[in-house]
């Protein structure tokens, strides 16, 4: 470790500006590194620094997610500021520790080290968060150890002597209270000053967690550190949430709310989102003269990027919710009640928020999975999130179910048609558990590592931790749908206009989209579906219910079919086991580019992505072969 | 405080693990049954050998179960919690709080 220039020797005081060390501009950090404990309030901090100057992506080549801001100094400089991943130590062991790790030690390539490090704690835990000072300290990276929530460690009665831990430490230090803006300004002063280098002192061995642990303790003792009393409102709150009885009461209370919130409440935003696109669509189409260029902004971009971006309500609220829940506390208890029921398929308690909301759709879910720190049982989840009937299968469902099945009642009360679709429901339900089963038997099997979840105080959620959460989620979700989606939509369009024949799109039949739905026929024959269907299976691939525009469009066009309505087109086309095996097929298969993009993009390569679509895709077509053979 | 009242006693003789504590119930940590990997990460968390435990709520059916220790609270699932062998705190039950002890009238 370097020593301090001229304050070698100096105890370093807790107020930032030593003098005589003071840093002109020009080597001065470029950046600073966030680093902390999980339920350190560093998100918080990082929130309060940046504001809406900051950025989300993954550390190129690893799942692990890189935040990313800019904060202003107050001396009108700007730096650059890196949140990483929440870790207990440095010890290499978790793709989190790797990446925190490399990151501050400058190895992680394309990010410069960062020339300063803000050690974010949870003073009302010092004692023990204090163990990670140890291996940070010695990275010799000038450091200010932020004692965070110190408004809570006043109000339940803890305190410490601030100068006396710096002293300890050999690095300055500061109470801040990240969710109540108090010391901030000495953050931001840290940053603007001379950033002493932590002075050299004795730590301890860093393999050895005992003697870190004890270390910490001394550190505390010394600084007269007097741990708060336990948290009132935590333990009267966890008497109701974690109660026998009114727990899982609560939690299916919970449940039955973001179910809602993903079918109810988000359809009049939904059904806006769809206006806005048809009227602006329309809008768009009065305004340019008849073309082919027409044609393709309106029919193949507007509409294709519009029925994705309706879903962004949908998105945005479950956010909102999994927001409140995770920022509250109460995700960990969910997960705590939840744990044992998940466990009998081989998966954890932090699954069953991600898998409930992929019933309304796999893209928010898979991204939810991002709670989950187990790796494997996080790709588990996204692996199986799937199956779950998301919103998109509902209308191609309500189609084909009210085309082939005759309404009447079972037992008197159920109606056929909803014991169908419900069904259909546990068919998915049936395959995700099936799957994971299978999957944590054997190529995610998690070895012995032990369930370990901690508990957090419950915290009121804020307003700037909510919004900025749902405007990342917003930024992932419409870069896709500008970018894959897009893409996706145009080609599939030019498939179906082209070869043009005398200067006008081709009947679909003779367009290459009809080729290739008649090119796939005799592989989707004994499953009972024709080129029509084939057709729409391939439109299909951008979102499921697209084919139902496909089958409209080409029956429309269809002189045997024209006259006659979608769903009598599809009697006309399908027999009752081609039917019920078109179900089959939607209910396994993973046709969906988003969910595929989305797959990519969390677990950080092709492998898991192309093993999903080729797994579902083989279960699809077996499902739907067999119902095809049964059902005559 | 309850203190492992009984944990002599135990039908199959071994040695008490942090399953036989009941909500409430204190104990201190005597070992951790764990490969290396496991362990550290569990003593990072606050499961030091020497460390006071008390056992805190659970989910429905008693597992998980959330522990209180070294300033947490952490949940551990049966099959881990017995691999923490215990052994009964004996510490002096801390005095009556003062401001809590009868007074002579």
């Amino acid at each position: 470790m370097s020593d301090c220039g001229s304050c070698a020797g100096r105890p370093a005081s807790s107020v930032p500006d030593v003098p005589g060390g003071a840093a002109t501009p020009a080597d001065a950090p470029k950046s600073v590194a966030l680093i902390g404990p999980p339920n350190s309030g560093k998100t918080t901090l990082f929130n309060r620094l940046t504001g809406l100057r900051q950025k989300v992506a993954n550390f190129p080549g690893v799942t692990v997610e890189q935040h990313t801001g800019v904060a202003e100094l107050p001396d009108g400089r700007a730096i650059d500021v890196i949140d990483l991943p929440g870790v207990y130590s440095l010890s290499p062991r978790s793709e989190d520790e790797r990446v925190a790790r490399d990151v501050l030690t400058g190895r992680r390539p394309g990010i410069p080290q960062p020339g300063a490090i803000l050690l974010v704690l949870d003073s009302t835990n010092l004692s023990r968060h204090l163990m990670l000072a140890a291996p940070i300290l010695a990275l010799g990276v000038p450091t200010l150890i932020v004692l965070n929530m110190a408004d809570d460690l006043r109000s339940r009665g803890g305190r410490l002597d601030l100068a006396a831990l710096s002293a300890q430490l050999g690095a300055p230090a500061a109470l801040v209270s990240a969710r109540g803006g108090e010391g901030i300004g000495e953050v931001l002063d840290f940053l603007a000053g001379a950033m002493p280098k932590p002075l050299p002192r004795q730590l301890p061995v860093l393999q050895d967690v005992p003697k870190c642990r004890e270390w910490a303790g001394r550190m505390g003792s010394a600084a007269r550190y007097r741990p708060p009393i336990p948290p009132k409102w935590t333990r009267r709150l966890d008497s109701v949430f974690l109660h026998p009885v009114a727990g899982p009461l609560v939690f299916a209370v919970v449940v039955v709310a973001v179910f809602q919130t993903i079918f109810t409440a988000a359809v009049p935003p939904m059904n806006a989102v769809r206006w806005m696109f048809d009227v602006s669509g329309k809008w768009i189409a009065s305004a340019l003269p008849p073309s082919v260029f027409r044609s393709l902004l309106t029919e193949g971009v507007w509409s294709g990027v519009g029925s994705v971006v309706v879903f962004l309500p949908q998105v945005l609220l479950l956010f909102l919710f999994i927001g409140i829940l995770e920022d509250s506390g109460y995700l960990a208890r969910a997960a705590l009640i939840a744990d044992r029921t998940m466990a009998r398929v081989g998966l954890q308690g932090k699954s069953f928020i991600p898998l409930l909301s992929a019933y309304g759709c796999a893209v928010p879910a898979i991204m939810a999975a991002r709670t989950i720190e187990n790796k494997r049982d996080r790709t588990a989840t996204i692996l199986i999130a799937p199956f779950m009937t998301c919103s998109a299968r509902l209308p191609v469902y309500t189609l084909i179910i009210a085309a082939f099945i005759p309404e009447s009642r079972l037992f008197g009360v159920l109606s056929t048609r909803a014991a169908a679709l419900l069904s259909l429901y546990i068919l998915g339900f049936l395959a995700a558990v099936v799957t994971a089963r299978a999957l944590k038997s054997s190529i995610l099997k998690s070895g012995r590592t032990p369930f370990l979840l901690e508990m957090p105080s419950y915290r009121w959620p804020t307003a700037q931790s909510l919004g900025l959460r749902l405007l990342d989620r917003s930024k992932i979700f419409l870069r896709r749908a500008g970018t894959v989606i897009l893409l996706v939509t145009v080609i599939l369009w030019v498939m179906a206009h082209l070869p043009t024949e005398g200067g006008r799109a081709p009947a679909i039949e003779r367009s290459f989209a009809g080729m290739i739905g008649h090119g796939i026929e005799p592989v989707i024959r004994p499953l009972g579906f024709n080129w029509k269907i084939g057709i729409g299976l391939i439109t299909s691939l951008a979102a499921r219910e697209t084919i139902i525009g496909t089958l409209g469009a080409i029956y429309g066009m269809d002189p045997h079919t024209h006259s006659q309505g979608l769903q009598s087109a599809l009697q006309h086309d399908l027999t009752p086991g081609g039917a019920v095996a078109l179900l089959v097929f939607f209910a396994f298969a993973m046709q969906c580019i988003s969910t595929i993009a989305v797959v990519r993009r969390e677990t950080g390569g092709w492998k898991w992505p192309i093993f999903q679509f080729t797994y579902m895709g083989a279960l699809a077509y077996a499902g739907a072969f067999v119902a095809a053979h049964l059902i005559r | 405080m309850l203190q492992l009242s009984g944990n002599k006693s135990r039908a199959d003789g071994g040695p008490a693990t942090l399953v036989d504590l009941r909500r409430g119930d204190a104990a201190v940590l005597d070992c951790i049954d764990l490969p290396g990997e496991d362990a550290r990460r569990l003593m990072e968390l606050g499961f030091l050998p020497g460390a006071r435990i008390t056992a805190g709520r659970s989910a429905p059916g008693g597992d998980p179960r959330v522990f209180q220790v070294d300033g947490s609270e952490i949940a551990l699932r049966r099959e881990t919690a017995r691999r923490l062998k215990i052994r009964p705190d004996n510490r002096p039950v801390k005095a009556a709080r003062p401001e809590k002890a009868p007074r002579p009238r």
